[in-house]
């Protein structure tokens, strides 16, 4: 029986081999031929190992000294993707310092064409959203899911297909990138085959998100689940919408859409800001609102208010992608309409973040003595922080200054690095311990070591390119008396070069921070503990150990 | 069904029923008696082993 199942897989694996050979061989262009074979090598590798009874995934397991055994909850997959977390992170961070020192010295590091800046670029953007925090979000919904509705996992087979279905979409974005295939659409440059596998593995992952809560045994669906499914749901909307083109061939990587002109503009940044609102932040405030309160062990603030931030993010975020075409062919009345959505999306915000950072009331010497909880403080007050900068240069008055300067970049690097990047560090430094039956994470002085890295790399960065942002905005507007522009764009990008000197700096901080998390992380799962001091200590006082004496009325 | 009908329908009807089911919702938690469910939900997170075995 079991050896019949292995023959019927190796066909499979055999089939889909001689499949991408015909694909590579009639391939239209060199760089689809090149996927076609990557896709032709794995398959021929799943062929032999299925062949020799090899089991990749068991010998993995042992590898990564995975908890052998039934447990109550199905955490393999979550296993798996918190190392996927670790990994695309550094993998992500180093290719953003990359293209910082590209930046700062061109002359010097300028790769053509594989890795020159124009494809370096989305290869950052795409590792650090979709591979360090995509891996971070499927870790921790398929964590929370099923510990907030007490059942394991739906569809065990197909959550593993998720996982690892992912981290093909992920190895076939990146390589086509460098490669040269692009679509040319922020934040959605994979091509249209790409595009479709991802479709495909996204409604797998629906479909085990929502089998689950069906299979729930709770009476009620807890609010971080609402938000695992706003993010899950909008997404694959999102997708299906701004990926709508024709390819040219069924055997090439070139395709177009199906929208043209300011349509296909405006469905970019539909696409782009929602991308922003329910990938970086409906995902991530349901991390907020399952481990806040279970590092603090104390329940959310106020449930209520829980509700109306999830409604009103929901109602709002979805008509404030026009801020990203104001002062263009876009009509008046839609670019107004984004910019008074923007700014009614400041009031959800706060009120998340404020009922985030309330939840520690009454536990705020816990930012002293835990360093996960003072990760998660400073997440939520840079939460806070861009919420309250985004609805600002939506403006049209800050946006005429703000706009294509780096001041936008800071802006996003403020979001990424200090609230996804440090929440995500805070979650990861609270699942591996229990995902991995370890008593706590190796040692807590390096997560402290981490929180300071990280929290000065990013006033580094910020700071800096607040700066550049500024500098380069005013000199674009700087008229002489004769009415021609003072300054050419070359003037410009020479005022700012010390400060890309610094977001480098500022870059490799936060990268070093990381470096310190993935030591950490590794010396965990070996099963280690380090003797070390602890973080806090209250030495014995003798002149103060006595007891308050009432000093009697005179 | 032309662009026009359609986006009079959008500003008219569909404006004013988004804007009362928004409205719903966020009111919805506020209904009377729903305290001490909101509690019980808030600390449901607490109840039970969550590290399985």
């Amino acid at each position: 029986m079991q050896a019949e199942a292995a023959l019927g897989r190796i066909g499979l694996w055999f089939l889909l081999l001689l499949g991408s050979i015909g694909v590579m061989l009639g391939a239209k262009d060199t760089p689809f031929a090149i996927q076609a074979g990557m896709i032709a090598a794995l398959a021929l590798v799943m062929v032999f190992m299925t062949a020799s009874r090899f089991d990749p995934a068991g010998k993995a397991r042992g590898f990564f000294h995975m908890p052998e055994g039934q447990s109550r909850y199905d955490d393999d997959p979550v296993r798996w993707a918190t190392i996927a977390t670790v990994f695309w992170g550094m993998a992500g961070f180093l290719a953003g310092l990359v293209i910082a020192l590209q930046l700062a010295f061109p002359a010097y590091l300028n790769f053509e064409p594989y890795l020159n800046f124009g494809r370096l670029r989305p290869l950052h953007t795409s590792a650090v959203i979709f591979a360090f925090g995509g891996n971070a979000l499927i870790a921790t919904s398929f964590f929370v899911v099923q510990r907030t509705c007490r059942v394991r996992l739906a569809f065990p087979a197909l959550a593993r297909f998720v996982f690892w279905g992912y981290q093909l979409f992920i190895v076939l974005a990146a390589s086509g990138y460098l490669l040269g295939i692009t679509q040319s659409r922020e934040y959605a440059e994979p091509e249209w085959y790409v595009d479709l596998w991802l479709t495909v593995v996204w409604v797998s992952y629906l479909a085990v998100f929502v089998a689950t809560l069906l299979r729930r045994h709770e009476p009620h669906i807890y609010v971080a689940n609402w938000f695992y499914l706003a993010f899950i749901v909008t997404v694959a909307m999102l997708h299906l919408v701004n990926n709508m083109a024709v390819p040219v061939s069924f055997l090439g990587s070139r395709s177009y859409s199906l929208f043209g002109g300011v349509q296909d503009a405006l469905t970019q940044w539909w696409y782009g800001h929602n991308a922003v609102g329910f990938f970086l932040t409906a995902g991530f405030l349901a991390m907020m609102y399952y481990f806040v309160p279970k590092q603090a062990e104390r329940p959310v603030y106020s449930y209520r208010l829980s509700i109306i931030h999830f409604w009103s993010l929901i109602f709002l975020y979805i008509w404030a992608g026009p801020h990203h075409l104001l002062y263009t062919a876009l009509p008046d009345w839609a670019q107004t309409l984004g910019m008074v959505f923007s700014i009614m999306l400041w009031m959800p915000s706060w009120g998340g973040m404020i009922n985030g950072l309330m939840t520690l009331n009454g536990a705020w010497d816990k930012v002293r003595t835990d360093p996960i909880i003072r990760m998660m403080v400073m997440a939520l007050a840079f939460y806070g922080m861009s919420t309250f900068e985004g609805p600002m240069l939506s403006i049209k008055f800050f946006n005429s200054l703000s706009h294509y300067t780096d001041w936008t970049i800071g802006h996003v690097h403020s979001g990424a690095l200090g609230w996804n990047g440090m929440i995500t560090f805070a979650c990861l430094y609270y699942l591996t311990p229990r995902l991995w039956k370890r008593s706590r994470m190796y040692s807590l002085r390096m997560i402290n070591w981490h929180f300071w890295l990280a929290s000065l790399g990013i006033v580094f960065y910020a700071g800096s390119m607040w700066v550049a942002g500024l500098t380069q905005g005013l000199m674009w507007r700087e008229y002489g008396a004769d009415g021609y522009l003072v300054n050419s764009f070359a003037d410009t990008v020479a005022a700012i070069r010390p400060m890309y000197l610094m977001r480098a700096f500022g870059g490799t901080l936060y990268l070093a921070g990381a470096v310190v998390m993935t030591f950490n992380f590794i010396q965990t799962l070996r099963g280690k503990l380090r003797e070390e001091a602890p973080m806090t200590e209250t030495p014995y006082d003798p002149v103060a150990d006595r007891p308050l004496t009432a000093v009697p009325a005179a | 069904m032309d662009y026009n009908t359609l986006r009079q329908l959008a500003d008219s009807v569909g404006l004013a029923a988004m804007a009362v089911l928004f409205v719903v919702l966020c009111f919805w938690p506020f209904r009377p008696g729903s305290k001490s469910a909101n509690n019980k939900v808030a600390n449901s997170i607490f109840e039970d082993t969550d590290d399985g075995e």
